[in-house]
Formats: C-alpha cells, sequence, structure tokens
C-alpha cells in the first residue's frame, strides 16, 4: 500500500464518526466490518473452544478408562473402562437436562436456577456472562465435559468392588449434591465463591482445581472408607495387569489436560497459550519429583511413578493455569509431586484404608495444594483479571475457604448419597463371590481377553 | 535312550541352541515355565506395595537323545547356559521306554 492511500484510508477511518451521519452508506460499512471483526475472533475462539471440549471428552475415554483399567486386575478390566465410559453417556444428559442450568442459570449464591434446563435458552448467540465470543452451546458442551469426566474419577476409589447400579445412582446423586452446588458457587454468576461475577468469598479456581479435583478427590476417600477395602486387601497381590495400558492412558490424560486448563481461558488467547504453557511444566516437573522420590525411596524410577507423578502435577496445577507465570506452573508440578508421592506411597500404606488407585492421594491431596499456590503465585501480570484487592495473605485465605468450602460438600454429599444409594441398590458392593469372579464376567457377561478365541 | 530335560535362564535359549546345534543336535522342544529353586524370586514395586514374587520366568528344552550322547548334550547345555550365578537352573535325565514316529511308525532310534 502506497503512504498516500495509507493516508486516505487513516482519513476516511478518522471520519467515520463524522461523515456516519451524513453517509448512510459508509456507516452500513462500518457495521459489516465491525460483525466481520467480531465473526473471525469467534470463529478463531469458537474452533478452538470445540477442540478443547473433545480434548476433555478425551480424557475421560479412553485417557482416564485405560490409566485406570490397567492398574486393576484382569478380571476387572472390562468392569473398569465401563466405569468411566458410562458417565460419558449418562452424566451427558444429565447435565443438557438439569445440570448446565443448576451450574451457571441465574440463581441463589449457593446453586443456579432453571432457565436453561433442557438447553432452553442455550443456542447460537453467546452468554456474554462467561465467554462472549463463542456460541453459548461450545460453552455449554465444554463445561458438559468437565461434569463427566468428574464422577469417573471418583471410581478410582472402589474399583474392583462396587456394583453397577450403586455406581450410576452414586454418580448422579454426586452430582445433584456436590458438583453442581460447588461448581456454581465457584464460577457461577453470583455464586458464593466467584471471583469476577459477584461472589462473597473471591476464589481463583482457572480451571477446576476446587471443583474438579478436590469434589472427586475428597469424595473418593469418603468412598473408600465407607465401601471397604478389597476382599483379601492388602494380604493377597493385587499387582496391576497392565501397566501398559495405564501409560497410554496417562499420556492421553496429559494431551487432554491441554483442553481442560488451556480451554478454561474459554477463548484462543494469550492467557490459554500461558495456561498451556503452565500445564505442560506442572506435569514434567511433578513426573520428574516422583521419580526423584521413588529413587530415594525405593532405589528405583518406576514407570508407574513416572505417570503417577504426570497425572498429580496436572490436577495440582489446574487451580492455577491461568492465573499464574507459566514458569510457576513448574513449582505447582514440584509440590504436587512430592507431596502426592507421599500420600500415595508413605501415608496410605500406614493408614490401611483402601483408595484403590489413589484418587484421592492424587486428586484430592494435588487439589488442595494448587488451591493454596494459586493464592501465592496468582500474579496480575499473568492475567490481568487477577486483582488481589485484600491483598495476597487474604487471598490465600480465600482460597482455602474454597477449598474448605469443596471438602466440606464433599464429605457431606458423598456420605449422603452413598447411604441413600446402599438404601436404593440394596447395598454398595458386589457380594464376596462376585467380587472373586470379577466384575467383567458379573456385571457384563463378557471377559476383556479372549486370547483363546 | 534319555530324555534331557533341562530348566535355565531365559536369556541363555539362544545360547543353548547354538551350542546343541553345535554337536549336531536338531531336534527340542521348548517351553516357557515359570518356577523357583533356591533363586527364591524377587520383589516388585507398585505405587509403594511390595509384591514378593517367587514364581519367576524360565525356559525348558526337552531333548531326546541315544543314551552313549547323553553326557556329551549334558556336557554343552552346563557350558553355554552356566553363569555360576544362582538361578542358573537344573538339568534332569529320565530313562525313554520307547519312541515312535506318528507318521510312519518308525520306532526307537530310528524315530529320534
Amino acid at each position: 500500500m502506497s503512504p498516500c492511500i495509507r493516508l486516505a484510508v487513516a482519513a476516511s477511518l478518522a471520519a467515520a464518526p463524522l461523515a456516519a451521519q451524513s453517509n448512510p452508506a459508509l456507516e452500513a460499512e462500518i457495521v459489516k466490518l465491525k460483525a466481520a471483526v467480531a465473526a473471525s475472533q469467534s470463529a478463531g475462539d469458537n474452533a478452538w473452544m470445540l477442540t478443547s471440549a473433545a480434548l476433555v471428552l478425551m480424557m475421560t475415554g479412553p485417557g482416564l478408562a485405560l490409566f485406570y483399567c490397567g492398574l486393576v486386575r484382569k478380571k476387572n478390566v472390562l468392569g473398569t473402562m465401563m466405569q468411566s465410559f458410562v458417565m460419558m453417556a449418562v452424566m451427558t444428559l444429565l447435565w443438557a437436562a438439569i445440570g448446565y442450568s443448576l451450574v451457571f442459570a441465574p440463581g441463589t449464591p449457593f446453586l443456579g436456577g432453571f432457565d436453561f434446563v433442557m438447553l432452553a435458552n442455550v443456542g447460537a448467540t453467546p452468554n456474554t456472562d462467561y465467554a462472549p465470543t463463542v456460541p453459548h452451546l461450545t460453552f455449554m458442551v465444554y463445561q458438559m465435559m468437565f461434569a463427566v469426566i468428574s464422577p469417573a474419577l471418583i471410581t478410582g476409589a472402589f474399583a474392583e468392588r462396587i456394583k453397577f447400579s450403586a455406581l450410576l445412582v452414586y454418580s448422579i446423586l454426586w452430582s445433584f449434591l456436590v458438583y453442581f452446588p460447588v461448581a456454581h458457587m465457584v464460577w457461577g454468576k453470583g455464586g458464593f465463591l466467584n471471583a469476577f461475577l459477584g461472589g462473597s468469598v473471591p476464589v481463583l479456581d482457572f480451571a477446576g482445581g476446587t471443583v474438579v479435583h478436590i469434589t472427586t478427590g475428597i469424595s473418593a476417600l469418603v468412598c473408600a472408607l465407607v465401601i471397604g477395602p478389597r476382599r483379601g486387601y492388602p494380604h493377597e497381590p493385587m499387582k496391576p495387569h497392565s501397566l501398559v495400558l495405564s501409560f497410554i492412558g496417562a499420556c492421553l490424560l496429559w494431551v487432554g489436560w491441554f483442553g481442560f486448563n488451556a480451554g478454561s481461558a474459554l477463548a484462543a488467547s494469550a492467557i490459554a497459550s500461558s495456561a498451556f504453557v503452565a500445564t505442560h511444566l506442572a506435569a514434567a516437573a511433578a513426573a520428574g519429583a516422583w521419580m526423584v522420590a521413588e529413587q530415594w525411596h525405593n532405589g528405583r524410577p518406576s514407570a508407574l511413578g513416572a505417570i503417577s507423578g504426570a497425572v498429580a502435577g496436572l490436577a495440582t496445577v489446574t487451580q492455577g493455569a491461568g492465573f499464574v507465570m507459566p514458569f510457576s506452573g513448574a513449582l505447582f508440578g514440584l509440590a504436587g509431586g512430592f507431596v502426592c508421592f507421599y500420600m500415595v506411597v508413605v501415608l496410605k500404606q500406614k493408614l490401611g484404608y483402601d483408595d484403590t488407585l489413589d484418587a484421592f492421594g492424587v486428586h484430592g491431596v494435588g487439589g488442595i495444594i494448587g488451591a493454596t499456590l494459586t493464592g501465592v503465585l496468582a500474579s496480575s501480570a499473568a492475567n490481568e483479571a487477577v486483582k488481589l484487592a485484600d491483598g495476597r495473605m487474604a487471598q490465600i485465605g480465600h482460597q482455602l475457604i474454597g477449598a474448605a468450602v469443596g471438602v466440606a460438600f464433599a464429605v457431606i454429599g458423598s456420605w449422603i448419597a452413598l447411604k441413600i444409594t446402599s438404601a436404593l441398590t440394596g447395598g454398595l458392593r458386589l457380594d464376596p463371590r462376585e467380587e472373586t469372579q470379577g466384575m467383567d464376567l458379573v456385571i457384563h457377561g463378557e471377559e476383556g481377553y479372549n486370547l483363546d478365541s | 535312550m534319555k530324555k534331557i530335560e533341562a530348566i535355565i535362564q531365559p536369556f541363555k535359549l539362544e545360547d543353548v541352541k547354538e551350542a546343541l546345534k553345535a554337536i549336531g543336535i536338531d531336534g527340542m522342544t521348548v517351553t516357557e515355565v515359570r518356577g523357583h529353586g533356591r533363586q527364591k524370586g524377587h520383589l516388585e514395586v507398585y505405587r509403594g506395595r511390595e509384591y514378593q514374587v517367587d514364581l519367576i520366568p524360565k525356559v525348558k528344552l526337552e531333548i531326546i537323545i541315544a543314551s552313549d550322547r547323553s553326557e556329551e548334550v549334558v556336557q554343552a547345555i552346563m557350558k553355554a547356559a552356566r553363569t555360576g550365578k544362582i538361578g542358573d537352573g537344573k538339568i534332569f535325565i529320565y530313562d525313554i521306554g520307547e519312541v515312535i514316529r506318528i507318521r510312519n511308525d518308525d520306532r526307537g532310534g530310528a524315530a529320534l
């Protein structure tokens, strides 16, 4: 473009507001241009958010399903995979029917309202409260994937022994009693713990450290304690049947987590890039931390340890991902890796509860560390939305209040859900004969490996 | 005729096969087996839980041979399979009553 033409364009743009009154053609042109700018931003953001939604679904199946199924005995491989997969069916429908509304529709500080029941009022027009540049449907389906993976995470606590009916009833009740209220409080407009949309206690939770990991991790501990250990635990050997499957699952979780955390920017923005990098550094640092701890503790860095560490780091960084400077992600990872190692490898053996696949040790503990560290490391240089109006110590206090609310809802909600479930399904557990035979044959009438066929 | 049954370390199988080929033994049956003698297995650790694995993988070779060659075969196996450490395995020798080739009813030495 020649300098002369550039000047002319600049002049015409500068004159636009004045000329608009007298020149309807120019006015129409400006409206068209504005719409085109908005449409192109929406196209970019929408592409990333739909991709992120798909990535988060991939975390549940196959990611979590593979990670968990490799850690159980081979008679339970299908049953364990189904515990994750069935959430993709049940929670999807529950979320579209009522869950989304109870979390994100305007309501009380503790639970949303009914404006979005059966996806009413959820369409192409963006919901400007949450994600102003993407269709409301995109925001809804992205958040849906979080509601799907959350109850799937808990299944690690009662793997190899819960009835299928009990699993379904518990997961649905848990969504109503724990997930919907806590998600509304932290993320919903006017929620009690919302930091940006009129909450009383501003809790910074970027991608669900409190909403997903604390609630599921603590619920997992409650489940492990109420349901009791597997038959024969801890005397009988119960080795993981295929760490190869767990390995693939963990790597899929790592990749999917970019959708979980970077997607929580709700736009294809610089914040998304920052959260992406923080997430990746956390997973790397935590894998390293766990291996170092194992080398020191057992004399060998195990493959299971390395992948467990990565998942612990990812769970830990979730709360802070887009609120902290990218390199701070490594600090989240180091803390998550070392502390979760101690919980899973040392403390669990001493306490004797059977949190079979360490949903509490990894997600609950990692979530609480992440909630706290987010208060310590959140920075307005990383994300200008972060305003520590009451000072940093106060923010750490807010984070701990948020975590405590998550813990309280998880403990009380899960306990009530388990009691109701037990009454409805005639007990939570498979009977001893069924448990010995394995979930695959007893529940599903199939086997995972028919190597002789 | 003798049957020589050798339980050896799996990683020594190739060496033993080479050694047997070198002295002209061209028939054998190999099975993957698990067991333990004085070696007493090994320890595996998964997320801090320790598992004492007492049955460890071995390979079993079975060779049927004319009685006068039995010592030669035993020496070849021992030389190839020995590392000098616990877990090298054992050799068992049995008397064989009869050998029959299914294809054409050959009996005894002709069937080997």
